[in-house]
């Protein structure tokens, strides 16, 4: 690719989230909005290498897409005056020269918001925030979800089509159902960045890369929406997680555990900026939410500049608040190892022998590989080996199974 | 990936004139798109040289000299850390930044994991030992 063209296209990658808001608030049509854009980047590419990149390329390319857009509802509005001639006198046209002029952080909100609405199935919500706000290709979607492209292709379609006959109102939602969506765009945004921290040695670097669009997403709602505690509280979870990437596997690619990682090694910056981001939630009074106790738990561990010096105490603490606002078994499971910690194994496992009791973690092999652990610690060995058999038994990782069995072998 | 965005001094900051409330009110506009866009990882000023010092190594010595240092070009007066997708990018936002007639940016990429994953078997399997080793003294 010629210089001129990477140029033009880091410039649309900066500005085209804006763009495609701005424009969707005119043609009240994501899809719509997306062609205008392109279109524009087009014109773009046939110009700026012999003209030269405009002064200010953001507005130039805002306005090449904007005169399309009127050409496009002017056509669109003399189709209706031909099929209904005779038709009194309607409402006045809007004017479209300051339908434009609107804060353009409104409209991207309003884009957030239509990208992760509900009426679209969870992959299309991760798809399209992806598309049109993390401005990734098509081609990269599919590669860092490993999906045929098409399929991806297809399912960018079938979800801008959903929004047009749904007719999704392209606005920021208000009041309580504010907070319900809100919470679909976060959950959104933390499935990208999942995906991208579970990518493992040998796969594609566009799935790690996920972490680092999902971190972008989160800061720019951090900015958009800057007195949502759980915005931050997201970001905060996010930044603390993504600082031990460096530290979470050895030479061989084989993954380490957070106890066992070198802590020289966790990025700083991301941790002070999530130690930053947390500090802003319990501020706006967001200290009991369910990504701000996460994070805090994660900053426990980040504080903590070796690991017999975490405060395990504490983590116990938060995973209590945690289990009142999300209960789930696999929440009350981290509960038992920060008890066990903080009080002795005994204390650790008689949490671990009530949830096993519900059965709501049967084929879930951390749950035998906890109990396990406490178990070794406690002398209960010929009972610590049926659990490590049985965790071994239950997970679906190679490696791990690996890590399990060398466990049972250095116990029996 | 990440880049470094090196402000090199001028007289005025070497004599540490204050930035006028036009220059500033500029840069806080700036610093604000960049922390609205996610692509802003940090970004400090620095004092004057003067305020600071520099140490030699040479044959086992350490030698302190403190400032102000005079080659003022070779100075920086301030960085910024950015997370951006291409060198590109990074070129495109700094484009943007409101700086004085006459002064020059460097940006430069920083070194991460990713980068290091060419290094050889042997390398690699020498920091690890190396990594073992400061993990039992720490034990």
């Amino acid at each position: 690719m010629p210089d001129a063209h990477r140029a033009i296209e880091a410039v649309f990658r900066i500005e085209s989230a804006r763009l495609i808001a701005g424009l969707a608030r005119m043609v009240r049509d994501v899809g719509v909005a997306e062609e205008l854009a392109q279109d524009a980047l087009v014109v773009a590419l046939e110009r700026w290498p012999e003209d030269g990149v405009p002064d200010n390329p953001g507005a130039w390319l805002m306005a090449t897409a904007k005169r399309r857009a009127i050409d496009r509802l002017r056509r669109a509005r003399m189709q209706e005056r031909k099929h209904e001639a005779l038709a009194t006198v309607g409402p006045e046209a809007p004017d479209l020269e300051a339908m434009l002029d609107d804060d353009v952080g409104d409209d991207l909100l309003r884009l957030v918001f239509t990208c992760c609405h509900p009426v679209l199935p969870a992959e299309a919500r991760v798809a399209l925030t992806l598309r049109l706000l993390g401005g990734l290709t098509t081609a990269e979607i599919a590669r860092a979800f490993l999906s045929p492209e098409p399929t991806v292709a297809q399912r960018l379609v079938r979800a801008k089509r959903t929004l047009a006959e749904a007719q999704v109102p392209y606005e920021v939602p208000r009041g309580e159902q504010l907070t319900e969506r809100l919470a679909s765009v976060l959950e959104v945004i933390y499935l990208v960045f999942n995906e991208g921290y579970s990518a493992t040695a040998g796969d594609d670097w566009m799935r790690p890369a996920l972490c680092e669009d999902a971190l972008r997403l989160g800061r720019i709602l951090a900015g958009l929406m800057p007195a949502e505690p759980e915005v931050h509280g997201l970001v905060a979870l996010m930044e603390i997680q993504a600082s031990r990437t460096r530290a979470r596997t050895g030479p061989n690619r084989e993954p380490i555990l957070l106890l066992e990682q070198d802590r020289g090694r966790w990025d700083h910056v991301l941790i002070r900026r999530g130690l930053d981001a947390l500090a802003r939630a319990e501020a706006l009074g967001g200290a009991r939410r369910p990504y701000a106790l996460q994070a805090a738990i994660a900053a426990c561990h980040a504080r903590a500049r070796a690991s017999s010096e975490t405060e395990w105490a504490r983590i116990a603490a938060l995973y209590t608040a945690l289990m009142q606002v999300t209960p789930s078994p696999v929440v009350e499971l981290n509960r038992a190892v920060a008890v066990g910690m903080a009080l002795g194994p005994a204390a650790g496992l008689a949490i671990i022998d009530q949830l096993a009791a519900t059965g709501a973690l049967d084929r879930y092999h951390l749950l035998p590989a906890v109990r396990a652990d406490l178990l070794i610690k406690l002398g209960r060995l010929d009972e610590a080996r049926a659990d490590l058999r049985l965790a071994a038994d239950l997970t679906q990782n190679a490696r791990e199974r690996v890590l399990l069995l060398a466990r049972l072998a250095s116990i029996s | 990936m990440r880049f470094m965005i090196i402000v090199k001094a001028n007289q005025n900051t070497e004599g540490g004139v204050q930035p006028t409330d036009a220059q500033l009110s500029a840069m806080m506009k700036y610093n604000e798109e960049l922390v609205k866009a996610g692509v802003m990882l940090a970004g400090e000023g620095l004092h004057p040289s003067g305020k600071g010092a520099r140490v030699k190594f040479q044959g086992g010595k350490r030698t302190v000299v403190d400032g102000p240092f005079t080659e003022t070009k070779e100075l920086i007066a301030g960085f910024w850390l950015w997370q951006v997708k291409s060198k590109e990018e990074a070129v495109e936002w700094l484009k943007r930044a409101p700086m004085e007639d006459g002064d020059e940016v460097e940006l430069r990429q920083v070194f991460e994991e990713a980068d290091f994953t060419e290094a050889s078997p042997e390398t690699r399997a020498k920091e690890a030992e190396l990594r073992a080793l400061l993990e039992s003294q720490r034990a």
